[in-house]
């Protein structure tokens, strides 16, 4: 693998980071069976190696760790366990200690063992005393409760009695009767005893509850029930419900039976309750007493399992982060293939060429540390497949290679767009968004984030606010460029500053309005950077503006897609295939450049030589009648011929680009065909031809397939250069829409308030003004430039050269373990 | 017969149609179960599920697994995803839904009825209840001595008290009149279903009553073989049809008569879509009937998602993801009991 970091193919750039990703090598390592835990370890701390599966075809319980997998995860249930232990318990696990835990999976695995049992058995216990508690807590409201009930019919069935004058002692007093009596005489023509039964029963289930009393005895019961304010604990399922207490009275032995049942089938708990209010005074003491001292029980026993859970906070990230790792890796192990010998572990993936040294001492100290007779034998492997994609990003280029993988990964060595995104990516939202104002106000916002960096990446953020801070770097290189470029459109929120001197222009005499430029005579030297202030406000400002800026995107777009197709040029150099500089490249370059290169040379010339030509005329007429005289609109000697040049050339490279590529490529693919068996020296060669052409020689080949394809391709350019150069346009378009809203608000809003000399308006002015800027310009003018400028990069950008068909180098790491929460 | 389900069908049941294609295509697979049916023990299969959409449910599990903790937590998969897609249903749909688990409503209330009659706990009952067939008080079902206690007690609340307009006798509860009970209820619920659906009319009536007219056939059929050799009279067997399907009403007449299991053969081989399972078959075989009629049952409703914009895929994946968890109880069952040379016997692959 000769084309790496040194130049490789192409030779004509220096080796750049970004540039090119990483060259990989598929790589074969041998490991004896007792150091591939340690080596497997060692190499995920190392985190330079992706692992193959080599089992794929197996099913997870079929591979060789399956029991070491299946105690990981009986681990990770138990490690859950506590951790909802602790968050029941509101207790939180402390920090990650920083020393490494000392400790191996088979101690872990009796540790949290022994700690599982002993917290299920702190449970159970304090279940069992919760749920007496709790049945105590609702035998003492039905006491109270029931005991209500009684007190009440016992006074209004005194008030009969007073009417039936009957005699009884005490009838004043609420304690004294005894009920029994009472019973006996309010209804003494019945001879059954009335039973009853008290419970509480959930509020939801009361009505159908008492519906299905009603039925079951024929309506022969009597139904009474109060209301609890606060929810109980059900003792049961141990959670809050909203109660209600009931007294049911009834008479006779089957309708007590099922009652009972009635009771059970509705989850009502039933508790003994006796009609003597003595006795009742009594049994509430008695019930009290007994609470506070399961009370203290219970106390006693959540302070042990809280200290139990506290010792366990404390290891908790430290456990976690073994269980996780000792899974990983064996996840991994479990990739690898097992020798017929069962005595070594064949392992294959890939890895960075440059990695080749550190993972074989990484290796070697795997051996020695785990006294292993044997090292491990590491060889590189020639495969055809194609590598995957690596690059060595920082945390401020990783937010722009974001950006473009979120379009397609890029191919194996291929140009990375990444690199230019950088600086064009803020520069074209820039140029959409140019208002200094807004720029440092985008400025010192994302300087905060980037500022509490190191504060703010440590803690888990809104989805929106890690989306920003994600893209903090992209965002403050923004924000710079839309100072830069705010200044060169000369607007701080909209208003105009002479910051370069002064107007280069100034007024005849006294008639002149401001309205116009007509009565403007220049008194100095032209303003010496950006736009004139003395344009603001004028009638000709928004012409001059949309011409000026129109230009300017069209040649920042022109430029750009020369870029790309250059790019295009290093890809086929760097990958050796000529076909595509001399039958792409190059025709690509002739096509765009005689057209929309020819045109952004006009708009230099015309901003040169101040000439009042009309540049549509001039592009229309090169097409529609090129043989014509140009007259007026002539901007140089010698431009007809110039453009009839131009013409033929462009007609020239339409076919150019179509028809020899396939018809080559055929040639190519024959000729191949027949030396299927050569030299080795050569192989090497034709597979980088082969890994970046469309047909490899072991692919079929099929010719009009080849032809449809190069011909959409043809087409594609073709119409993509007139539609891209015009899609570049809203550069122009969205900093139109910026400033004229800015304006808008500034002079709808805050100009307005200001006219009416009131402080109160003035502020509710100021305040409409700010929530406007922020909301609208600030956010929604970010967003909506951000998108375009992803457009222009996504699309008009790297149609030109990026296949984006790769697929990212995901190594084998236990650094990023921790992170996954799920 | 189609009406213009296409343009207004989404604006109420795009939503639950999305929701339940997305919960069908997290079954089961036939590589799946090859695997799991390689299983050595009951850890590998929760080590297999685990990587399935039944991952989140199992993974709390301490590790000596049971087949019934495997099974109710399939369950509980099932039930969740009804009670989401339910919650969200507006009407019809809602009925639909509703319609969907009658069903095990009744399988309940005869389990517990049957249960009680021989002094069964209740709450033991009550566990082995389908959670998708559960109401309020239904635990009270164990107070009732007699079918009329049973209808006026508990059942003139919940939805199957229209069914029980035919079985309200005062006879004394015991097994064959549970059973009648059973099959009375399951034939007045299949035919309000039918006709449900038929008022729904469009690809549901369709879809629908395909798959119903299928359920109505194969309760006959059952009924007709579970009937030989007991006191049931011809009449009475001949009222336990559903008045629907295919056999009816030709094919009921026969089957009514009918005294061994080749004459119910002789039956229903006449009706083409039916002479397929019977041909898998040995003559005097009556094991894996059911196993047939499961796989030509699972082959109705995987169609029934080859059409859009019908209520039928909700019944469908219900239908399917029983069978699915029974395809894992059985799988469970014998792996558990190191009876793997079985596995094969009771499994329907749904894909």
């Amino acid at each position: 693998m000769e084309h790496g970091g040194d130049g490789g193919g192409g030779g004509c750039f220096p080796p750049m980071d970004l540039f090119r990703s990483e060259a990989m090598q598929l790589i074969q390592v041998i490991i004896p069976m007792e150091s591939a835990h340690l080596s497997v370890s060692y190499l995920g701390d190392l985190g330079l190696l992706q692992f193959k599966d080599l089992n794929a075809e197996k099913s997870p319980f079929q591979r060789t760790y399956a029991t070491q997998m299946k105690r990981c995860g009986e681990m990770a249930r138990k490690l859950r366990f506590f951790k909802e232990q602790m968050s029941k318990a509101g207790l939180f696990p402390a920090a990650r200690p920083t020393t490494a835990a000392d400790m191996s999976l088979d101690d872990l695995e009796v540790k949290l063992g022994d700690l599982e049992a002993e917290l299920t058995e702190i449970n159970a216990n304090s279940d069992k005393l919760q749920r007496s508690y709790n049945e105590l807590v609702e035998y003492k409201l039905v006491l109270q409760k029931a005991g209500g009930f009684f007190q009440s019919a016992l006074s209004s069935a005194e008030a009969q009695h007073r009417e039936l004058s009957l005699a009884q002692s005490g009838e004043e007093s609420l304690e004294a009767p005894l009920l029994p009596d009472q019973d006996v005489t309010t209804d003494p023509s019945k001879q059954v005893k009335l039973g009853f039964i008290s419970g509480l029963v959930s509020r939801e289930k009361l009505l159908p509850f008492e519906r299905i009393l009603f039925r079951a005895t024929r309506g022969n019961i009597f139904f009474k029930q109060a209301s609890i304010e606060n929810p109980v604990t059900d003792p049961v399922s141990g959670e809050k419900v909203e109660k209600k207490v009931f007294v049911v009275f009834y008479s006779g032995e089957r309708a007590k039976t099922k009652i009972l049942k009635i009771c059970d089938a509705f989850g009502a708990n039933r508790y003994p309750f006796t009609e003597d209010l003595g006795k009742q005074a009594q049994m509430i003491t008695e019930v009290s007493g007994r609470l506070s001292e399961l009370k203290t029980t219970i106390d006693a026993g959540l302070l042990h399992r809280g200290n139990l859970l506290q010792r366990i906070g404390e290891q908790f990230e430290q456990w976690n982060h073994l269980a996780k790792k000792e899974k990983a890796i064996y996840h991994t192990l479990n990739m690898l293939s097992i020798d017929v010998t069962k005595k070594c572990l064949v392992a294959e993936g890939w890895s960075p060429t440059f990695a080749t040294n550190q993972i074989q001492e990484v290796l070697q100290r795997a051996a020695q540390d785990s006294n292993s007779q044997v090292g491990s034998i590491l060889q590189v492997l020639g495969t055809r497949e194609s590598p995957p994609t690596f690059f060595r990003t920082n945390k401020f280029t990783t937010a722009y290679q974001e950006i473009v993988d979120a379009y397609g990964v890029a191919k194996y060595q291929e140009a990375n767009p990444g690199v230019f995104t950088i600086v064009t990516f803020p520069f074209l939202f820039a140029v959409m968004f140019g208002d200094w104002g807004h720029g440092i106000c985008l400025f010192l916002a994302t300087l905060y984030f980037i500022i509490k960096e190191k504060k703010l990446s440590s803690q888990k953020l809104g989805d929106i606010t890690e989306m920003i801070f994600g893209g903090r770097y992209v965002i403050i290189l923004m924000s710079i460029f839309s100072i830069y470029t705010g200044l060169i459109y000369n607007e701080f929120f909209s208003v105009p500053y002479e910051l370069f001197g002064r107007s280069a222009y100034d007024c005849r005499d006294l008639s002149c309005s401001e309205a116009t430029t007509i009565g403007l005579i220049q008194v100095r030297d032209t303003y010496p950077f950006g736009v004139d202030p003395v344009w603001h406000g004028t009638r000709s400002e928004l012409s001059f503006l949309n011409s000026l800026k129109m230009k300017m995107s069209i040649l920042l777009g022109v430029a750009q897609m020369n870029l790309g197709i250059i790019i295009s040029f290093t890809n086929a150099l760097f990958f050796r295939n000529h076909l595509n500089v001399w039958f792409q490249f190059i025709p690509q370059m002739i096509f765009l450049n005689s057209l929309f290169g020819y045109l952004s040379a006009l708009i230099i010339i015309k901003w040169y030589t101040a000439s009042q030509a009309d540049l549509y005329h001039v592009l229309i007429y090169m097409f529609l009648s090129p043989t014509d005289e140009i007259g007026e609109n002539q901007l140089f000697p010698g431009q007809k011929m110039v453009q009839i040049v131009l013409l033929l050339l462009a007609l020239v490279s339409v076919p150019w680009m179509l028809l020899p590529k396939p018809f080559l490529l055929k040639a190519q693919h024959e000729r191949h065909h027949g030396q299927s068996y050569t030299t080795l020296h050569d192989t090497e060669e034709s597979l980088l031809v082969d890994a970046n052409h469309d047909s490899s020689d072991h692919e079929e080949f099929e010719f009009s397939e080849v032809l449809v394809h190069q011909l959409i391709h043809t087409i594609e350019f073709v119409l993509g250069a007139v539609s891209n150069t015009a899609s570049y346009l809203r550069l122009w378009a969205l900093s139109l829409a910026h400033s004229e809203l800015s304006s808008v608000f500034y002079e709808k809003v805050l100009l307005l308030a200001w006219g009416y000399n009131n402080v109160f308006i003035l502020i509710i002015g100021i305040i409409i003004f700010i929530a406007a800027t922020v909301g609208v310009l600030l956010v929604m003018e970010t967003l909506s430039a951000f998108l375009h400028a992803l457009r222009l990069h996504w699309v008009e950008f790297q149609n030109k050269f990026y296949e984006g068909d790769g697929y990212k180098f995901q190594p084998f790491s236990t650094k990023v373990l921790g992170d996954d929460e799920d | 017969m189609y009406g213009f389900e296409a343009m207004s069908f989404n604006i109420h049941g795009g939503y639950l149609e999305a929701i339940v294609r997305g919960y069908r295509s997290g079954l089961l697979t036939a590589a799946d179960y090859n695997n799991l049916c390689q299983c050595e023990t009951l850890d590998d299969i929760k080590m297999h599920l685990s990587a399935t959409e039944y991952g989140p449910y199992l993974q709390n599990e301490p590790s000596p697994l049971h087949t019934t903790t495997i099974v109710e937590k399939c369950t509980l998969k099932l039930v969740d995803e009804y009670k989401h897609m339910l919650t969200q249903a507006t009407e019809p749909m809602s009925t639909f839904l509703e319609y969907c688990t009658y069903g095990h409503m009744i399988d309940n209330v005869v389990l517990i009825v049957t249960g009680t009659l021989h002094e069964r706990d209740v709450q033991e009952l009550l566990e082995k209840c389908h959670p998708l067939g559960m109401f309020d008080s239904i635990a009270t079902l164990a107070v009732a001595q007699n079918m009329r206690e049973l209808y006026r007690l508990v059942l003139v609340d919940t939805p199957l008290a229209p069914y029980f307009s035919e079985c309200i006798t005062s006879e004394d509860l015991d097994d064959m009149n549970i059973e009648i009970m059973r099959n009375t209820l399951y034939k007045a619920y299949l035919e309000d279903f039918y006709r449900f659906c038929q008022k729904l009319g469009g690809a549901t009536a369709e879809i629908m009553s395909d798959l119903l007219a299928f359920e109505a056939d194969r309760r006959a059929v059952n009924i007709t073989i579970n009937s030989i050799g007991t006191e049931l009279t011809r009449d009475d067997r001949r009222k336990l049809y559903s008045n629907f399907g295919l056999l009816c009403p030709y094919g009921h007449e026969e089957l009514a008569l009918c005294e061994d299991l080749d004459q119910v053969r002789g039956v229903v081989e006449k009706y083409p879509p039916y002479q397929s399972i019977f041909s898998k078959l040995s003559y005097g075989e009556s094991q894996m009937l059911d196993k047939a009629f499961y796989e030509e049952e699972v082959k109705r409703l995987c169609l029934s998602y080859e059409q859009q914009f019908h209520y039928a895929v909700f019944f469908a994946y219900i239908r399917l993801k029983e069978q699915e968890i029974r395809n894992l109880m059985w799988i469970s069952e014998c792996v558990a009991q190191n009876q793997k040379s079985r596995v094969h016997d009771s499994v329907v692959f749904i894909f």
